[in-house]
């Protein structure tokens, strides 16, 4: 199934955990220096540069190329969200993001947050560069490249970006939960079982 | 002149080979990977990664984002402006490639741009008497970097404590490191010469065994055991967790045992170059 943002807090909230999704439409790319570059403007009460209400925040610090005066994204596969963990629940709640996109799963604040505001976090595979840069189809702006090409805001058009999974959905599940609970439980067996 | 040249034309070579392709060996457990898996979360994560590496292949650009920080392991016979050669390789393979400037200060997190700086790349030397220069690049990423551990475990400890600890090591890295990972282990040695052998035996192609008869045994029983913990490709659940694992040791003192973990995610990328004096270079696998 196809989700073109912006969002609404119905569609978000249908999502099932295990679901695969792709993201039509406006993407923000952004990671470890672009949230936090965000929320310092915005409790200094700062006009920020973007709009996410209802949008989709990509955990990526992609390959780009400047040529001809225009950008193009060479590779794009999503970064590890958990380095965002002390960041995303005051980011959901100051810019309604709905969609969180990224590799690896965030935790119970996170997860809290998401609940509350109507968001989902969808896992993307991890490494998939070339054909999540395949399905940008265009950068319409860059911001913060002072910040350096991959801790930049990137914000860009997308057509099928994906294949996504709904890793942890907006009523407060977390298919990384369900996991690490087996594995806790695995992890205890095998050491019972380790030889010399 | 000619040498140093050469050797700068290597580091373009061997990153773009590395950067946009993955080992055969690497390949073939990836795709042992996705038939041994029955959930479909965890086919599709293994089907994404096998269709963007072939992409990736055919395209010739880089398969993942992170580029990686390269280290550099040079073997044989040294010379000056080496240090030198490698970084205009890498300034130009990141200008040409390109790679992403990953490179940045630790504290004022300042990126010049161009993947060098002060102990940036790393390199390890090797001298020896040939009258060549073996040259091998990993691109390391940091998401499975990230997730290096190192145990000073009692002697008391043991083997058990080894296993403990490389069990454990893995099943908190969860999804992050980009399973399925190969475990680079290294036992022994000083704190430091642990770390470096982790991180080395992660060089050795999986489909060729440990000189070592015991610690062959022992990549066999770990990499076994971790395929038991349930993590799956990306965390999302399923068999496949490790591609495989790779053990290195050393000799330690007698009231130490030193355990470094070393994760490398799915693309594990490693390319090498003999580069001989008259400046000829030689692809090796």
């Amino acid at each position: 199934m196809n989700l073109r943002t912006p969002l609404s807090e119905r569609t978000v909230r249908s999502l099932r955990l295990g679901e695969e999704v792709a993201i039509d439409g406006r993407v923000h790319i952004g990671r470890d220096e672009m949230h936090i570059r965000a929320l310092e403007m915005r409790e200094q009460g700062k006009e920020m540069p973007f709009d996410m209400n209802g949008g989709a925040l990509y955990h990526c610090g992609p390959i780009a190329r400047k040529s001809g005066g225009v950008w193009e994204i060479i590779a794009a596969g999503p970064t590890t969200s958990a380095r965002m963990n002390s960041l995303e629940p005051l980011f959901i709640r100051e810019f309604g993001v709905r969609a969180i996109i990224g590799k690896g799963g965030m935790s119970g604040p996170t997860l809290e947050a998401m609940q509350e505001c109507g968001c989902v976090y969808l896992a993307f595979t991890g490494g998939a560069a070339v054909l999540a840069a395949r399905s940008i189809k265009k950068v319409e702006r860059v911001e913060w490249l002072d910040l350096g090409m991959p801790e930049a805001l990137w914000i860009v058009e997308a057509r099928g970006l994906g294949p996504l999974v709904v890793a942890m959905d907006a009523h407060g599940n977390s298919l990384y939960d369900e996991v690490s609970a087996g594995v806790e439980d695995n992890l205890a067996r095998l050491k019972g079982k380790l030889g010399r | 002149m000619e040498l140093e040249r050469a050797v700068e034309d290597a580091v373009v070579d061997m990153l773009r080979e590395a950067v946009t392709t993955i080992p055969p060996d690497v390949q073939d457990a990836l795709r042992a990977a996705e038939r041994a898996e029955t959930s479909e979360v965890a086919r599709t994560q293994l089907a994404t990664v096998l269709l963007n590496m072939r992409e990736a292949e055919e395209r010739g650009i880089p398969l993942c984002q992170d580029t990686g920080v390269p280290v550099f392991f040079l073997t044989g016979r040294m010379f000056p402006g080496l240090e030198e050669s490698i970084r205009r390789g890498l300034a130009r393979a990141t200008e040409e490639i390109p790679l992403r400037p990953n490179a940045v200060h630790p504290l004022t997190r300042r990126n010049p741009g161009n993947n060098l700086g002060e102990g940036s790349p790393r390199i390890v030397y090797r001298p020896t008497d040939d009258g060549f220069l073996d040259v091998t690049v990993m691109p390391k990423g940091a998401g499975s970097e990230n997730m290096s551990a190192l145990a000073m475990l009692t002697p008391a400890q043991g083997l058990r404590g080894v296993k403990e600890f490389v069990l454990e090591t893995v099943a908190r890295a969860g999804g992050r490191p980009c399973p399925p990972t190969i475990v680079g282990v290294g036992i022994g040695g000083t704190a430091d010469q642990a770390a470096e052998l982790a991180k080395e035996s992660l060089l050795r192609p999986l489909d060729v065994p440990n000189d070592d008869e015991q610690l062959d045994a022992l990549e066999g029983e770990l990499a076994e055991a971790l395929n038991c913990l349930g993590v799956g490709p990306m965390g999302l659940g399923g068999r496949t967790t490790v591609l495989g694992v790779r053990c290195a040791m050393a000799y330690c003192h007698t009231a130490s045992l030193p355990v470094a973990v070393n994760l490398q995610c799915w693309a594990a990328r490693r390319a090498s170059r003999r580069i001989f004096a008259d400046g000829r270079t030689e692809r090796r696998q």
